[in-house]
């Protein structure tokens, strides 16, 4: 009898407990209750981010509000432009106005018509798929990023999305080639790229730009700039690729928060690497005589060796790749 | 002119995901979209509130402002609208907006998240009122046939309302004077007041999008 009376009585006290509970869980009117229309607070005052419950399978909708938005809007229309601007324009006008003053870096004593190997097939395979890569994507990149305020008053919105489309399919694609040229240059180039003690005297000089006579400080394969650009590709590159991919798989790792992080990150770096690179592609091409050479035929001035690796081409002779009769052998650089 | 808005009443609001299902019928909206949902605050201690969440066409919408390709424009009522044509799916809407109401179609594919879905205040699309393509693409029109969105016209506690943006104040207010208590109208300080810069993107202003 009593284990039938024990739930009754159980129901009992709770239903007379109701009203008090009610009263505890929701609101009810009370002195500070609104009288007039006028009193109703319409707004809330905003505190911050508000999730819940939802029951739809789609979890990731439980978030009310998300005000970080904001902020990330504030990042996406402003100081992305600004910064990704002035590391581009000045770069590009301050190499200009370098070029003005120092004019394009001669060989001393001009080129001497002996060549030697620098760099071989394979290196230059991995230099130029990262390097194309790279440009295609920081072009495709600055049209998302600047093309709604210079290119649709130009094209016109049907035009700008068909461009806007094809530059984030290129831009997601093009990141395959470039990781792999990236993994292929540290994997080749990482023995020569460690620091040393004659890095210091190249950066203290800032590699003989400023001397008068021509004077260069001497370098191994790589000299300390090179070494600079080498980890800061490396890294930089690795950086961005690993925000790229993050933020090519919405949600598989991180939420909103995340990826408003991940593009702000993305874009920074981004911006670094394309003031770095306008600064590399200028010393390699106009910048500084028989420079290219090393990257488009593979072979360069014995001078230009001498004048810029002194410490490596005295290495090639050594090893017999170059020869004090400058006749080319016919094998491979490395 | 009407400014049209969304107001939610989380003391009425009873989680019955009513709207959530009308939306999906009426404007045969694929599985895994959610242009409207259902959010239950606080759920199962004191003060548990419910709130019906879409796109809430604020005055000045951040999904317009980042959108790299200018697709988004406002129509004279108010409502934020967007061309399918020109959206590409970058998904920057999505990043900004406040509420959470941008969708696509794909989670992912390599970048592609197809093109992006939101609530149209049952308005459709820059497409020709209640044309094939717009209801393809957009949904049911209904605002130009001179009804309000289903999910507020079948709201059997009227927690959900849509529809001028005055009127509904004064109904908000009303209410809460005579029951005596009310939590505010969810997501108007986001929407229409805090971020609102002016007549930026305002109501009445020529989209550029979708021409």
């Amino acid at each position: 009898m009593t284990k039938l009376l024990r739930p009754l009585l159980v129901l009992f006290v709770l239903l007379l407990a109701a009203p008090a509970v009610q009263a505890q869980f929701y609101q009810t009117p009370g002195p500070t209750s609104p009288t007039s229309k006028d009193e109703v607070q319409l707004y809330q005052t905003p505190d911050g981010k508000l999730s819940g419950r939802i029951s739809i399978p789609d979890a990731k909708l439980g978030v009310l509000v998300q005000p970080e938005g904001r902020e990330w809007r504030e990042f996406r229309m402003v100081w992305l432009k600004i910064i990704a601007g002035a590391l581009i324009l000045g770069p590009i006008a301050a190499l200009g106005l370098f070029y003005l003053i120092r004019g394009t870096i001669r060989i001393q004593g001009g080129r001497s018509g002996r060549q030697v190997p620098r760099f071989g097939g394979m290196d230059r395979f991995a230099h130029w798929t990262t390097a194309v890569s790279f440009l295609l994507m920081a072009l495709t990149g600055l049209i998302l990023t600047f093309g709604r305020m210079l290119l649709i008053p130009l094209i016109g919105h049907p035009n700008f999305t068909m461009l806007a489309e094809a530059s984030k399919y290129m831009h997601n694609f093009f990141s395959v080639p470039f990781v792999l040229g990236l993994l292929m240059i540290f994997v080749l180039w990482v023995r020569d790229n460690i620091p040393e003690k004659a890095d210091l005297v190249w950066l203290k000089t800032l590699g003989g730009v400023l001397s008068k006579s021509g004077e260069h400080p001497e370098a191994g394969r790589f000299n300390a700039g090179q070494k600079g650009v080498f980890w800061a590709v490396v890294f930089g590159g690795f950086a961005l690729s690993l925000t790229g991919f993050l933020l090519m798989m919405p949600f598989a790792v991180t939420g909103i928060g995340g990826m408003q992080i991940l593009h702000v990150a993305h874009g920074v770096v981004a911006a670094l690497m394309i003031a770095l690179i306008i600064g590399h592609i200028y010393i390699g091409t106009i910048g500084m005589e028989g420079a290219f050479d090393a990257m488009g035929s593979g072979v360069v001035d014995e001078n230009w060796a001498k004048d810029h690796h002194r410490r490596w081409y005295e290495e090639q002779l050594r090893n017999g790749q170059a020869d004090p009769d400058g006749r080319l052998r016919h094998h491979a650089a490395e | 002119m009407a400014r049209m808005k969304f107001l939610c009443d989380a003391e009425r609001c009873i989680e019955c995901n009513a709207c959530v299902t009308a939306c999906k019928n009426e404007h045969d909206i694929p599985w895994g979209i959610n242009r409207r949902r259902v959010i239950t605050l606080k759920d199962g201690v004191p003060g548990e509130r419910s709130i019906s969440m879409a796109c809430m066409h604020c005055n000045d919408p951040p999904c317009a402002a980042v959108c790299p390709v200018d697709c988004f424009y406002q129509t004279a009522d108010g409502v934020v609208l967007h061309s399918k044509d020109l959206c590409i799916g970058c998904g920057y809407c999505f990043y900004a907006c406040p509420f959470g109401a941008p969708q696509y179609p794909q989670a992912t594919n390599f970048g592609g998240r197809g093109k992006m879905d939101k609530c149209t205040f049952c308005a459709g699309g820059p497409e020709p009122d209640n044309s094939l393509e717009e209801y393809q693409k957009y949904g049911a029109n209904r605002l130009a046939e001179g009804k309000l969105p289903l999910c507020a016209e079948m709201c059997s506690t009227r927690a959900l309302m849509a529809g001028d943006g005055d009127v509904l104040a004064d109904i908000y207010k009303e209410r809460v004077v005579r029951r005596g208590y009310g939590s505010g109208a969810w997501g108007w300080t986001t929407a229409y007041r805090e971020n609102d810069r002016g007549n930026a993107f305002g109501p009445g202003r020529e989209g550029t999008g979708g021409s």
